[in-house]
């Protein structure tokens, strides 16, 4: 026990070292994960490391199982066409490529194919970390990136079914005589083991069924029951338990639990309870992901490196031209011009996260040699080390180049527009989204009532259960890249702390809030809110107006003195506010206010009485006549 | 070399925005002339409710006044009119004591579908477009400014697709430079058709000694 303690200490210390010092260099996270494995990796000793990485693989499980969450079926078919082609056509020549080059060098056909599609793939984790955070996410490169980067993540699950079929005779006979001794020890369980062909087959199907009806039609009434019990713990809980469960399930039949994680979790994406699993899950997958990177950095051989060191670089250089020759052409081919063509290029050409996964997997089934996948998993390595590089050769060198060309075109008007997050959809919310929806401005809605969010599914409007409040599940729902966030909760309270924990963390996000009263409507703005309404507000002025045209007022009269005190209101808006401030907690409506208030009444009485056409004119002013004698004015 | 440049305001109404081919990279340029302040009356009031106090301001802060338009029915959109029934108030703009405006230099910029040669007598607009813009004409001269003819550009629909566009709006910004400097002959100016020409006609120093 003390040992865990201490290696996981270990872990922990250098982590929370080595991966705030690699952002502040702008390196992105996981290089200071793989620093923090190299740094530690004498310290723990290679046998640990091996068993804790078994464990830290379910980090790539729990990535796949988010990974298909994103992925609504709707939306992958949309993109089918940059799927299919830019993201094949990249998978397939590099593969292709790189296995020639394998072939050249007398390797095996098997193992040059593993090592092509090995190398294929890219670093989804720091590249979409690294769009993020230059705010590339939204050019046409980073749109195709992002598209290549997609199809990659998919490859990887027919990969990891069929890399098997490549297994070399010789390791697979090695193997078999090294744990036939350790099998008399544990048996690995298995439900398909000494079943015929066609049953195996059955079961299977049986298997991928289960997930995908009983995701569609099981986990709704199941999440349904926990999420009404209220307790949050309770929903973590179950959201481990999916993915566990369907991990064990897939071990059990034999295929990979990362496939059966992605198939949930695409089954799951159109599910109101996405945003609220996402966040579950992804404090787990981070650590866990984290964890493997740490053991990947940790299993660095520095004997292999030192012993191979130029063979390494040149692997890696090699590598990568090779993958920036294939992106070049095929952005040349596909259209993408000017910087977008050269941030395509440079940002993926490198070997990623998966190859780390796909390395380890190889081994463990006798597909590639132990000392050549020790040499590749430097090679993966170092051209993630490089990325940074590349990035900033495309900030500092290619950017400026394309800016001044790009500029003398006439000024683009196609401004993104980022999303927005609208709290609580109740009568208020609900107006609110559909105003916006029709306008075609993406919205993400959350509720922390069950029976609402089905409500607005009955009348299909998507909304995804949660508390607004919780920050993680504002997180998933993306507050970091929204424009908005639209506060239509019903707790009062809860709609302040809500206001003032976005302003702080997130002070590019405008907030846009209903307010309940006028004192509701102060603490909001002191808050920190950009946009107050008060709830009842414009409909009572509405009705008021509609009341004096019944009573025989002129509309367009009925309107104007509508305009007046709305007017009114405003211009005494901000001196009521500071004095609301300036009073001490306990009073807040003091003597000043009650005056000031007052003060306003009697502004507005007396606009609205005044028959006299001088004392109106301060406040209602407009299309006054000239006076009845201006004629004289102009008797010269 | 006058060491005091004029101010300058543009008041630009366009109601549809999105669809505008010449006035909105014309608006576009004006906004980053360093003599200017450029408003959009649509964007400042949606609902046209029309702050009087601001807009009277306004004119207050500057010496060139400016509308610009895409001409509508041979007159300006409706919130230009809004703009002169509310704004321009007896006492302020004209009227015993409504000297507000005097000696200010004002005209249109506007942009017309027709051709040119449609705004002839013989034409099948009748008028010229100066002309047409009488009322205008003679709200400027009742409120004591300095009128002069208006900067247009004619055939206006596909003046994007015939590449016209980026010299018209070169030719405003010079203009603009030159009132700013002083260096537009007023008197002349006012005599002309249109003002488009005013800076390359004869009785205009080039260089604004």
């Amino acid at each position: 026990m003390t040992g865990y303690f201490i290696d996981a200490f270990i872990y922990l210390c250098a982590a929370v070292i080595a991966v705030p010092l690699a952002k502040r260099f702008g390196l992105g996270s996981v290089l200071g994960y793989l620093v923090a494995g190299v740094v530690i990796g004498p310290i723990v000793g290679s046998e640990n490391t091996n068993s804790l990485q078994h464990f830290a693989e379910f980090g790539v499980v729990m990535m796949l199982f988010l990974v298909g969450l994103e992925l609504e079926p709707k939306k992958l078919w949309e993109m089918r066409n940059r799927l299919m082609g830019l993201g094949g056509l990249q998978i397939g020549l590099t593969t292709a490529i790189i296995t020639a080059g394998g072939l050249f060098f007398d390797l095996g056909w098997t193992v040059a194919l593993t090592i092509g599609l090995i190398f294929a793939l890219s670093s989804t984790a720091i590249v979409l970390q690294t769009f993020n955070e230059k705010n590339l996410t939204k050019t046409e490169g980073g749109n195709n990136a992002f598209s290549v980067l997609l199809s990659q993540d998919i490859a990887v699950i027919p990969m990891l079914a069929l890399l098997p079929l490549l297994a070399l005779p010789e390791l697979v006979a090695q193997a078999q005589h090294a744990t036939a001794q350790a099998a008399e020890h544990h048996e690995e369980l298995s439900l398909v083991a000494g079943l015929p062909g066609w049953a195996y087959a059955g079961v299977l199907l049986l298997a991928i069924g289960f997930v995908g009806v009983g995701g569609h039609y099981l986990s709704r009434p199941l999440f349904r029951y926990v999420a009404s019990s209220g307790l949050r713990e309770i929903f973590v809980a179950t959201s481990l338990m999916l993915v566990i469960g369907i991990a064990a399930l897939m071990s059990l039949v034999g295929l990979s639990p990362a496939l059966g994680a992605f198939l949930a979790g695409v089954v799951l994406a159109n599910s109101e309870f996405r945003h609220e699993l996402e966040s579950n899950i992804e404090p787990f997958k981070g650590l866990l992901l984290g964890l493997f990177f740490i053991t990947v950095g940790a299993g660095i051989d520095f004997a292999i490196l030192g012993e191979n060191l130029l063979v390494v670089i040149a692997l890696t250089l090699a590598v990568m031209f090779i993958k920036a020759l294939v992106l070049y052409v095929l952005a040349l081919i596909f259209k993408i011009k000017n910087s977008d063509r050269w941030l395509f290029t440079l940002s993926l050409a490198q070997a990623g996260e998966f190859g780390f996964v796909l390395l380890s997997f190889t081994v463990q089934n006798n597909i590639l040699p132990g000392d050549i996948a020790k040499i590749l998993l430097l090679v993966v390595a170092l051209s993630m080390f490089l990325t940074p590089a590349l990035f900033i050769f495309f900030d500092k060198v290619i950017l400026p180049k394309f800016e001044q060309t790009e500029n003398q075109r006439e000024a683009d008007e196609i401004t993104h527009q980022g999303s927005v997050i609208i709290a609580g959809v109740g009568r208020f919310g609900q107006m609110v989204n559909r105003f916006l929806r029709a306008n075609k401005i993406e919205t993400v809605v959350l509720d922390s009532q069950v029976s609402q969010v089905d409500n607005l599914k009955k009348i299909n409007v998507q909304s995804y259960y949660g508390d607004a409040t919780q920050p993680d599940l504002l997180h998933t729902a993306g507050i970091s890249k929204a424009a908005m966030l639209v506060i239509a909760i019903d707790n009062k309270e809860a709609a302040i702390e809500l206001t003032k924990y976005v302003k702080h963390t997130y002070p590019k996000v405008k907030i846009f809030a209903r307010a309940f009263d006028r004192g509701h409507h102060f603490e909001l703005k002191h808050a920190g809110a950009d946009f107050i309404v008060s709830e009842t507000y414009h409909s009572a002025l509405e009705l008021g107006k509609e009341a004096l045209i019944s009573m025989g007022v002129h509309p367009y009269k009925a309107e104007q003195k509508k305009t007046t005190l709305r007017r009114l209101e405003l211009s005494y808006k901000d001196s009521l506010f500071d004095l609301w401030r300036n009073n001490t907690e306990d009073s807040k409506y003091s003597i000043h206010f009650r005056e000031l208030f007052i003060e306003l009444e009697n502004a507005i009485a007396k606009a609205m009485k005044s028959e006299n056409v001088d004392e109106q004119a301060k406040v209602e002013r407009g299309w006054t006549p000239p006076p009845k004698n201006y004629l004289d004015d102009f008797k010269d | 070399m006058s060491v005091v440049r004029n101010k300058i305001l543009i008041l630009f109404a366009h109601p549809s925005l999105e669809r505008s081919e010449v006035n909105k990279p014309l608006f576009n340029a004006s906004l980053r002339h360093q003599d200017v302040t450029a408003i959009d009356l649509y964007r400042e009031y949606p609902t046209f409710d029309i702050d009087i106090e601001v807009e009277q301001q306004r004119l207050l802060d500057h010496d060139v006044i400016i509308f610009m338009f895409p001409l509508f029915w041979y007159s300006t959109p409706a919130i230009l009119k809004q703009w002169q029934d509310l704004v321009l108030e007896y006492g302020f703009a004209y009227g015993a004591n409504g000297t507000a405006l005097t000696d200010k230099v004002f005209f249109c910029v506007t942009t017309a579908g027709g051709a040119e040669a449609a705004y002839q007598q013989d034409g099948y607009n009748h008028f010229t477009l100066r002309e047409l813009l009488h009322p205008i004409e003679q709200t400027a001269n009742l409120t004591h400014m300095k009128y002069l003819p208006p900067f247009a550009l004619f055939s206006s629909r596909n003046a994007a697709e015939q590449g016209r566009i980026t010299e018209h709006v070169d030719q405003f910004i010079s203009l603009l430079t030159a009132c700013a400097e002083q260096r537009l002959d007023i008197q002349h100016a006012a005599t002309l058709p249109l003002l488009n020409h005013a800076l390359t006609s004869a009785h205009t120093p080039l260089t604004g000694e």
